[in-house]
């Protein structure tokens, strides 16, 4: 049994920098590598995908990465944790296979843990009595079955443990929550049991704290004027005990800086009730948890208590929902605001023209430059410029696409001054509603397997 | 008494939840976390989102971090992918916070 871990987080989203995992196997000593590629939007672009390919539907971001940091990860010893499988974790265990086997990882063992995806299994799942109504609205799936696109349960720490347990070096996981890619590992290493729950919660929230990368070490950091070295950031890295306690800390050398007032940002983050922080493992009392500086960027956290988790999944569904879509325009000064208003003004007025019309909750117009983004709380500007942002939703696709043809016209037709457009007319895209649920526990069973690299 | 910017003192930092946001704010010392817990009522943070939020606001108290978290419900022009807004997913709520002028 381990009585030490270094669990790091090199990737906060789908779309965040390449360098973090990167950095991370360079930059110092790790065991493991934790990696998340998911958000709800995801798994439905995912399932479009591998709708037209059988073996597409999972972050190919990630094989890239593999190929950056093969075989020094494996070579090293790094484990690799990553719910970069989306819809598809078997094709994408085959593509990290073949990458491996071309950089000579003989030995090296690909797991994927499967079962979260119930896509197929919703009428079965509805006939057995699980109703998966909206969590927020409390409206019955069958107003949107016909236009479910993904389904997904939330699944935990247990499955990445059970994986690690079967001897993968490389977890691949669909619906992985965040925290679990972190505390997994700690429950694998550290021999927890699933009723562990003061260890399980201390682990979720670690795993909260790194689960947004170097949102913890200084990114998005209201005094961001006491952040240097921006460019090479460090990534967060957990060092845990077998009790619970660990410290959040990052590479020697790397910038950014991890203090309390870093770390308790990203606690505060997506934050919901604070003492009872539901997950598929394990309740945890984000209240409980004593943040302490324990030297240049090392903050120890201890203390915390969880309780058992609910007897259910939670079920991540997403479905189509009409369309939009959204163009800008820069307009300059003399007026930029007064020119930029009646901008949009002129664009639905000619649409009426043309008998298109939008419900007021179904079109956007900002003056961005003029404080949008804290209205009614700083006072409205007149700047030397400003970007005309202007958007609409309809189910009616091709209303949406008349409103994209309505936009560049103005710069002939308009007010003086109007430039900056790029990137040809908005075109319409589908807008993914969220379908949050619940399922029973005993209706999911999530596998693993684990391939050796040859 | 005299009046401060909440920025002079706290810290924040927002994100989604559903259509709402959630704004976490902290400060670093007890003195000052109870200047915001006696200041910062759901009222007043509703008037001072009267711009952007549109639906309820809870409270929840982090004492161990003197934090408070508020959710700001129905704030995001519908959240997520439904949202025409350059802000769908309230990340700048926590420094809209902090423009707020309290007394002290």
């Amino acid at each position: 049994m381990r009585n030490q871990l270094l669990i790091a987080n090199g990737q906060g989203f789908w779309g965040d920098s390449i360098l973090g995992p990167v950095r991370l196997v360079r930059e110092g000593p790790l065991d493991y590598l934790a990696l998340d590629y998911l958000a709800e939007v995801t798994m439905s672009i995912m399932q479009k995908l591998r709708s037209r390919d059988p073996e597409a539907g999972y972050a190919t971001d990630f094989v890239r990465m593999l190929d950056r940091v093969l075989p020094e990860a494996f070579d090293k010893g790094i484990k690799i944790v990553a719910n970069a499988g989306g819809v598809n974790p078997r094709a994408c265990m085959r593509a990290v296979v073949e990458l491996a086997r071309k950089k000579g990882c003989t030995g090296l063992k690909v797991g994927i843990v499967d079962g979260d995806d119930v896509l197929g299994r919703i009428d079965e799942l509805l006939a057995d009595g699980e109703a998966m109504a909206n969590l927020d609205t409390g409206e019955p799936l069958n107003a949107i079955r016909d236009r479910i696109l993904s389904a997904n349960v939330y699944i935990g720490a247990q499955s990445v443990a059970d994986c690690l347990a079967a001897g993968a070096d490389i977890v691949i996981g669909g619906r992985i929550t965040d925290p679990a890619l972190v505390a997994g590992p700690m429950m694998y290493e550290f021999g927890w049991s699933a009723t562990d729950y003061d260890l399980l919660a201390a682990s979720t929230v670690a795993g909260h704290i790194v689960e947004c990368g170097a949102q913890c070490t200084g990114g998005n950091y209201t005094r961001w004027r006491e952040i240097d070295g921006w460019a090479n950031l460090g990534y967060p890295i957990v060092d845990a005990r077998p009790d619970g306690t660990f410290w959040i800390t990052k590479h020697e050398g790397t910038g950014g800086v991890v203090s309390r007032d870093s770390v308790v940002h990203q606690l505060l983050y997506e934050m919901g009730d604070p003492t009872r922080y539901l997950g598929p493992d394990c309740t945890a009392d984000f209240t409980s948890a004593i943040v302490e500086q324990d030297g240049p960027d090392r903050v120890r956290v201890s203390g915390v208590r969880g309780g058992a988790p609910t007897d259910t999944y939670k079920v991540s569904i997403s479905y189509q929902n009409g369309y939009k879509a959204t163009g800008q325009l820069v307009v300059s000064g003399p007026d930029a605001r007064a020119k930029a208003e009646l901008c949009a003004d002129i664009v639905f007025d000619r649409l009426l023209l043309d008998g298109v019309s939008f419900a007021p909750d179904q079109k956007t117009v900002e003056l961005l430059g003029t404080g949008v983004c804290h209205a009614g709380i700083v006072d409205p500007c007149d700047p030397p410029e400003v970007v005309l942002r202007i958007g609409v939703k309809d189910t009616d696709r091709r209303k949406v696409d008349r409103f994209g043809m309505e936009i560049v016209p103005l710069v002939t037709s308009g007010p003086p001054g109007v430039t900056g457009f790029a990137g040809g007319r908005p075109k319409a895209t589908d807008i993914v509603g969220y379908w949050p649920a619940l399922l029973g526990k005993d209706k999911v069973t999530t596998t693993v397997d684990v391939e050796e690299v040859r | 008494m005299s009046r401060i910017r909440l920025g002079d003192i706290a810290q924040a930092r927002s994100g989604d939840k559903g259509d709402g946001s959630n704004v976490g704010v902290f400060v670093s010392n007890e003195a000052d976390y109870e200047l915001i817990r006696r200041v910062l009522t759901t009222d007043r943070v509703k008037a001072h989102f009267r711009g952007i939020c549109f639906g309820d606001v809870e409270r929840y108290e982090l004492p161990n971090l003197f934090a408070l978290n508020f959710i700001l419900h129905d704030s995001l022009g519908g959240g997520g992918s439904e949202s025409l807004k350059s802000d769908a997913q309230g990340k700048t709520h926590g420094l809209a916070i902090l423009e707020m002028e309290i007394e002290s």
